[in-house]
């Protein structure tokens, strides 16, 4: 599926790519001067830093000893003629894929039936290929798409934000995103506006390619939206070329504002994936906050909400995926800075081969938050003996008038069960999947877009083999 | 019953072991579609062993003998060389005494991929299941005549079920399935009297010339409704007597002592397996 990227613009990253990047690589309108002073001191910082090593206990369970640093820079922008990575959503959202009917609801979506999407970004090796958002939208104040362009023209909206919700000196792959990022994505919802069709964020790599992409999604008092992010492509752990992602969400909802945030990390296996993810939620705002994950070679993930405002909540869903010799390693943190609010984690995974999943949560409660109601859970499924997954639930709680409760469960298919099934007429491997798609359902109940989830649980059900 | 020749479950000398120590040591029996067998005997005697051999699990090993599905022009279909669920999709049907839980995967889901795959047996996975108004309109029949409320398919298999709503769960998914054959493992045990008269009454409506059944049971209240054609008695892994379905009402009033000293080698095998197996399955079980 994947072709080689397009040709390194410099060998690494430097000041002289630094230097580019600062210089020519947006076209007409300027870049503001905070923006740029923004990369600079990440740039400095990251002068300064050395690779994370085990010493770092966000970092004990990640190897990342195989990764070379001096491997990778920035990319000259693809041909046209370049292919772009089908994204997991794809079918779903065209709706040429019908996730199977419901024999309670009656035709809740006939198949066929596509999704309108609000706005679409496309890149490629950190290059923006295509941007389009609804004009009935853009005439509504919001603004989508390329962050070079609308730093340009709408810098104010977006300086307050922009690489400050994610702390970008806290590591070398943090600097290296906040001082190299590219094809980067704004949306900002003007206050009470409510956007009904999501909003798609596909990045692209080919074959050895980088991507440095940042999203910030800015949401207004009382604002609405959808954003559908996900990334597809790279080299395979087999083959040569591998890819390199290396990138940062920020999000902020607006007082009584509600975001549905998915991010769907769909690599192919041989890439190298970094991110942190932060989401802040102001007075009575709501989050739904999904990652799926069942790409890539290694990831390293920090999921952050911090609910800065009284009564705010936010629900987050992992759906996690691994084999072959994947490891995947998410920190989050759920932090409760003002009184009365709510955060509820759900991450569910499944393991086969000599896979690894690592999950390791905190919930944080200020003195202030009283009235907290916190919850994380993460339950993993073995699907093979040589599969590991690390559950390592913490609290650190200084208000005395809260309730906060985590779990942790790590089972295998009952051989009884697949028994069950095969009395029934299902075949070994089909009952497998059945019982794996059970054990997400929990977790897809929880996902309100319907396209995820039929994505999710059709890309899971066709890479479980037979259990071992 | 009809004098034509007619389908039949054939098990001949058959024995089985579960991690090595021998159950069945030698059974033979026989059943016709459109007949119902009763099996009776006291517990660890070998009776869901025989259920769990006729339907393939992979923990009883067949050491010897054979269960083959005899057609009415005489062709054999060897059913120890099918996996399970060809077993299923051959016509056979196995209700559980204890049947799992599926969390995550509503009855609705699971039924419609069961019957798909029973009534297309050459079906692949990944191919069209049994089109969703079809088998809405069917199901919901079945549940309706079965009085069993349409909210039921919406929950997990088995999960959280009480003991009740699983036999009924099971009742419901042999009344879609309509096996040529159907093995009832102790489908009253667990019930209070009311609800094994529905159970017995739900068996009869479903069965009918073209369903052979084997009950297994303790008590005959489950055959009120299901008068066994033959009765089997089984002791120390084998069928030691069979009769009609008197035979049932004698063993439910006297109990098995007549049976012990009259097959005193069968009653002997009974001890030693409960010696070798603890005295879990020794206990009786309770309601």
């Amino acid at each position: 599926m994947t072709t080689p990227a397009a040709p390194a613009l410099s060998a690494t990253f430097d000041r002289e790519s630094l230097d580019r990047l600062l210089t020519d690589q947006h076209s007409g309108r300027a870049v503001p001067a905070w923006a740029n002073d923004r990369r600079r001191a990440a740039f400095e910082r990251l002068e300064t830093l050395a690779l994370p090593d085990r010493r770092d206990e966000n970092w004990m369970r990640t190897d990342i000893r195989l990764f070379k640093p001096k491997a990778w820079g920035p990319r000259r922008r693809p041909g046209p003629e370049a292919p772009v990575p089908t994204g997991l959503l794809a079918d779903f959202l065209a709706g040429d894929a019908s996730g199977g009917e419901s024999f309670f609801e009656e035709a809740t979506r006939p198949s066929g039936t596509s999704t309108q999407l609000a706005g679409r970004l496309l890149s490629l090796d950190g290059h923006v290929l295509h941007e389009q958002l609804d004009p009935a939208l853009a005439s509504r104040g919001v603004l989508f798409g390329s962050a070079d362009r609308l730093l340009a023209s709408h810098g104010d909206l977006f300086e307050r934000h922009w690489f400050s919700v994610i702390d970008s000196q806290c590591d070398w792959f943090a600097a290296l995103h906040a001082a190299f990022h590219t094809a980067s994505t704004v949306l900002y919802v003007p206050p009470g506006v409510r956007i009904a069709e999501p909003l798609h964020v596909l990045s692209g790599l080919g074959e050895g390619g980088i991507d440095t992409s940042h999203v910030l999604v800015v949401l207004g008092e009382g604002a609405e939206a959808t954003v559908l992010t996900e990334t597809a492509g790279g080299g395979s752990a087999s083959g040569a070329g591998s890819g390199f992602h290396c990138g940062g969400t920020e999000i902020v909802v607006g007082r009584n504002a509600f975001l549905r945030m998915v991010n769907l990390q769909n690599w192919s296996t041989g890439v190298w994936h970094f991110a942190r993810q932060k989401a802040v939620v102001h007075e009575q705002g709501r989050l739904q906050w999904t990652l799926g994950a069942l790409g890539s070679r290694l990831s390293q993930v920090a999921q952050d909400v911090a609910l800065a405002g009284r009564g705010a909540s936010a629900q987050v869903n992992g759906v996690m995926f691994t084999e072959g010799r994947q490891q995947l390693v998410y920190n989050t943190l759920q932090h409760h800075e003002a009184p009365g609010c709510k955060s509820d984690l759900l991450y569910k995974g499944g393991l086969q081969d000599r896979s690894r999943l690592v999950w390791r949560g905190m919930i944080k409660v200020d003195k202030v938050a009283q009235k907290t109601d916190g919850y994380q859970r993460n339950d993993n499924l073995m699907l093979s003996r040589e599969a590991r997954a690390d559950s390592i639930p913490g609290l650190e709680i200084e208000a005395d008038d809260v309730r906060c409760t985590h779990g942790a469960t790590s089972g295998r298919v009952d051989e009884e069960q697949i028994f069950y099934a095969q009395a029934r007429g299902l075949s070994a491997d089909e009952a497998a999947r059945l019982v794996v798609a059970g054990f997400f359902q929990q977790v897809f109940d929880r996902i309100t877009i319907l396209p995820v989830r039929e994505a999710l649980a059709r890309a899971i059900g066709s890479r479980i083999r037979r259990i071992s | 019953m009809t004098a034509q020749p007619q389908e039949k479950l054939v098990i001949s000398g058959l024995h089985a072991a579960v991690e090595g120590q021998e159950i069945l040591k030698g059974v033979d029996l026989e059943i016709g579609r459109g007949e119902i067998h009763a099996l009776m005997g006291p517990n660890g005697s070998g009776k869901s062993t025989l259920g769990y051999c006729i339907m393939g699990h992979p923990s009883y090993e067949v050491t010897a003998g054979s269960i083959e599905l005899v057609e009415a022009d005489g062709t054999r279909h060897d059913l120890l060389a099918m996996e399970p669920d060809q077993r299923a999709r051959a016509g056979v049907f196995l209700a559980f005494q204890r049947p799992m839980s599926i969390p995550g995967v509503r009855l609705a889901d699971f039924l419609r991929h069961a019957v798909t795959n029973v009534r297309n047996p050459d079906r692949k996975e990944g191919q069209e299941l049994m089109p969703m108004r079809d088998f809405r309109s069917e199901l919901k029949a079945k549940m309706a005549d079965l009085s069993i409320d349409t909210e039921f398919a919406r929950r997990y298999v088995n999960d959280g079920f009480s003991g009740g709503e699983m036999k009924r769960a099971e009742i419901l998914q042999l009344a879609m399935l309509r096996p040529k054959f159907a093995i009832l493992d102790e489908t009253d045990s667990g019930l209070d009297a009311d609800a094994v008269r529905l159970a017995s009454q739900s068996i009869a409506r479903i069965g009918g010339a073209e369903m052979g059944i084997l009950i297994i049971t303790h008590h005959e209240q489950l055959l009120e409704h299901n008068i066994p054609l033959r009765t089997h008695v089984m002791l120390g892994g084998r069928i030691v007597e069979s009769g009609g379905p008197e035979l049932a009402a004698e063993l439910h009033k006297r109990g098995y002592e007549r049976i012990r000293a009259a097959y005193p080698e069968a009653a002997a095998a009974e001890r030693s397996m409960q010696d070798a197996l603890g005295s879990e399955t020794a206990q009786p079980v309770t309601a």
